[in-house]
């Protein structure tokens, strides 16, 4: 019934993210066409005739707005998403297939990194709270949270890079590397997603110290834990078994919302590296003002993270059975 | 003959309301003791102060140009200069001003939004709190950044009123999630029934009852909002996005990538805005320890175990 209920929920959910990709273009100002023209414009003035043209050539949907919803929904059960302007004539699907396996590597190898690391020295700071070991992990990851992630990329990038020449400087994977199943290109592109991979953790670590720091500040005040130290159970049992054990789950539920920021992220970080992952793609599709392509992004990036936090709130029902009433 | 007694004059003993000050200078009391968010408060000073001050501070004007280009730090230039040879002091020195204005505003404007949300979605039942329930979930999920730079993207060259509109869109879902769980545990206690029954309309008991006692989550969720806008302004604005004739933290790390300012060496032209923008978001997120502290007294700074 749970599981039912939450899958009802998130189908919901999903189709609310879908109509809004849809509905987002035309809310807004503006259309690709009068973009299009506008940069045309600069060199005369331009005919009917032409904006025709060019309307024919970006396929705009026409007829009514019901109409286009339909069309637009069995583009996306279908995963047709058109040509894209910039890369033409690959199709939107085939550059985001190209793109999606590096991102996916990056920012899910990051993220549960940082969720293991982050979690353990919270609890560790919880546990030795107002002594140095909690003063220092707390105020350099709260201040680590706060680098903008295209800084720290930059200066990674920059003294890693440019200066030491430790690390690749751009790209997924060497020149003389081929894409394929081999030990040799699986280390080269781990080689390559080192930098990008340190910048995401550096700043998303913080975040779950400090979670981590005040949910188990708060299952130390439970009577539960007293009792536990009452009886004389070691330190590390009580922290460990009893206080983190039950403090692990409120942080548990940051993991949905969190990977929407490191998604955000991975946009910026990916930029800087010239790491050809979806946020790469993302940025080069607005510059080139490649409206498929970007709308088609947003809608993979979206459901993504629709599909992680329906997971996460699956396994957080399994864990606690309280939340499944 | 009648004696007068003498009555002594009562001193009448007017118990004054508490000035509306006395919360403030006690909250801000309370933010003083705790060491995080004094160096917070200290360090935002400083920012708020250089934003103000800039044209009497910086040496020469932000756009000035026709130094001579990339130069390294020198007596004239102490951060160097750009590509275009303008001072890079001088435009860190006036873009705090971007800053640390589209901070306070779209921190502003989002907490305004998440007050009237949460507070309302906090207070009806039913279906309308259903509804809201899902669309603020909605928004929660939907992650913020990749839907800024799409909206940015057709809203082609808006500058700066464009960045905190999209800012406030995207970031006002967190807020209105926590005071509407602040409402709905205020919403059954004794003086709110008390106000119903006394015939108080809805809004008025929601806006005089019940918000006045929310004024510190409000205060968190505000540095909150304005730290998360301070980064996504630099964000839109290094990506390009923004106005990039203007000057801001972010736009000098555009146009210090684009310029390749990776191969000229030019450290401090990377390593100073970027910082800056560090060291103010981390000033609210300091001053958010306090905060944090005055709502739940369990994070109060307690005797280790």
């Amino acid at each position: 019934m749970f599981v039912l209920r939450k899958i009802g929920l998130f189908l919901l959910t999903l189709w609310a993210a879908i109509t809004l990709n849809f509905l987002l273009p035309r809310l807004m100002p503006g259309s690709p066409t009068d973009a299009a023209i506008a940069k045309l414009a600069q060199n005369g003035p331009v005919t009917d005739a032409t904006r025709a043209a060019i309307e024919a050539q970006l396929g705009v949907p026409n007829g009514n707005i019901l109409e286009q919803y339909f069309s637009y929904l069995h583009q996306v059960l279908t995963l047709n998403f058109g040509v894209s302007y910039t890369f033409y004539p690959q199709s939107v699907s085939e550059m985001i297939g190209q793109a999606f396996p590096y991102t996916v590597i990056l920012v899910g190898l990051v993220t549960v990194i940082a969720f293991v690391v982050g979690t353990l020295i919270g609890v560790l700071t919880a546990w030795k709270r107002n002594t140095w070991l909690d003063a220092l992990p707390t105020l350099t990851g709260s201040f680590a949270s706060t680098f903008p992630y295209f800084w720290t990329a930059l200066l990674l990038l920059f003294f890693m890079g440019y200066v030491l020449h430790l690390f690749p400087t751009s790209g997924a994977f060497g020149p003389t590397a081929s894409p394929a199943l081999t030990w040799d290109f699986f280390t080269n592109v781990l080689y390559h997603a080192a930098l990008p991979s340190l910048t995401i953790l550096i700043t998303s670590l913080g975040g779950w110290i400090i979670g981590m720091r005040n949910a188990m500040i708060n299952t130390l005040g439970d009577d539960y834990v007293t009792f536990a130290e009452a009886n004389g159970l070691r330190g590390r049992t009580v922290a460990i078994r009893y206080a983190a054990r039950n403090a692990i789950l409120p942080n548990l539920t940051g993991f949905g919302l969190a990977l929407g920021g490191v998604v955000g992220g991975s946009v910026l970080v990916e930029q800087v590296f010239g790491y050809p992952g979806i946020g790469f793609l993302l940025f080069n599709a607005v510059i080139g003002q490649d409206y498929p392509l970007m709308q088609a992004l947003f809608l993979l990036i979206t459901v993504s993270v629709l599909i992680a936090n329906f997971l996460v709130d699956i396994m957080y029902g399994v864990l606690d059975p309280r939340t499944r009433r | 003959m009648t004696s007068t007694q003498n009555i002594p004059s009562v001193k009448a003993e007017i118990t004054k309301p508490p000035s509306k000050f006395a919360f403030f200078t006690r909250s801000a009391g309370t933010l003083w003791a705790n060491w995080k968010s004094r160096l917070g408060l200290i360090i935002l000073a400083c920012f708020v102060f250089v934003a103000i001050f800039a044209p009497l501070l910086a040496p020469y004007s932000a756009t000035q140009d026709g130094f001579e280009r990339n130069a390294d730090a020198s007596a004239a230039h102490w951060f160097g200069t750009t590509a275009a040879g303008e001072d890079v002091l001088s435009q860190l020195i006036y873009g705090s001003q971007i800053s640390v204005s589209v901070g306070f505003i779209a921190g502003i404007l989002s907490t305004i939004v998440a007050i009237v949300i949460g507070l309302s979605w906090g207070y009806i039942k039913g279906f309308g709190a259903d509804v809201i329930n899902f669309i603020v979930n909605l928004f929660l999920v939907i992650p913020g950044l990749p839907l800024m730079i799409v909206i940015a993207a057709y809203l082609q060259n808006g500058g700066l009123v464009m960045i905190v509109a999209v800012i406030v869109i995207t970031g006002w879902a967190w807020g209105a999630r926590v005071l509407r769980a602040q409402t709905q545990t205020l919403r059954s206690r004794d003086f709110v029934t008390a106000a119903r029954f006394s015939g108080e309309p809805a809004w008025r008991i929601v806006f005089k009852e019940i918000l006045p006692n929310m004024t510190s989550i409000i205060a968190g969720g505000f540095f909150g909002a304005a730290t998360s806008a301070i980064l996504a302004e630099a964000g839109l604005e290094f990506l390009g996005l923004g106005d990039s004739s203007i000057v801001s933290w972010g736009t000098i790390l555009y146009w210090a990538q684009n310029s390749n300012a990776l191969l000229t060496g030019q450290w401090i032209l990377l390593f100073a805005p970027g910082l800056c923008i560090a060291l103010l978001a981390l000033s609210l997120t300091l001053i958010n320890f306090g905060v944090d502290a005055i709502s739940n007294p369990r994070l109060r700074e307690g005797k280790s175990r």
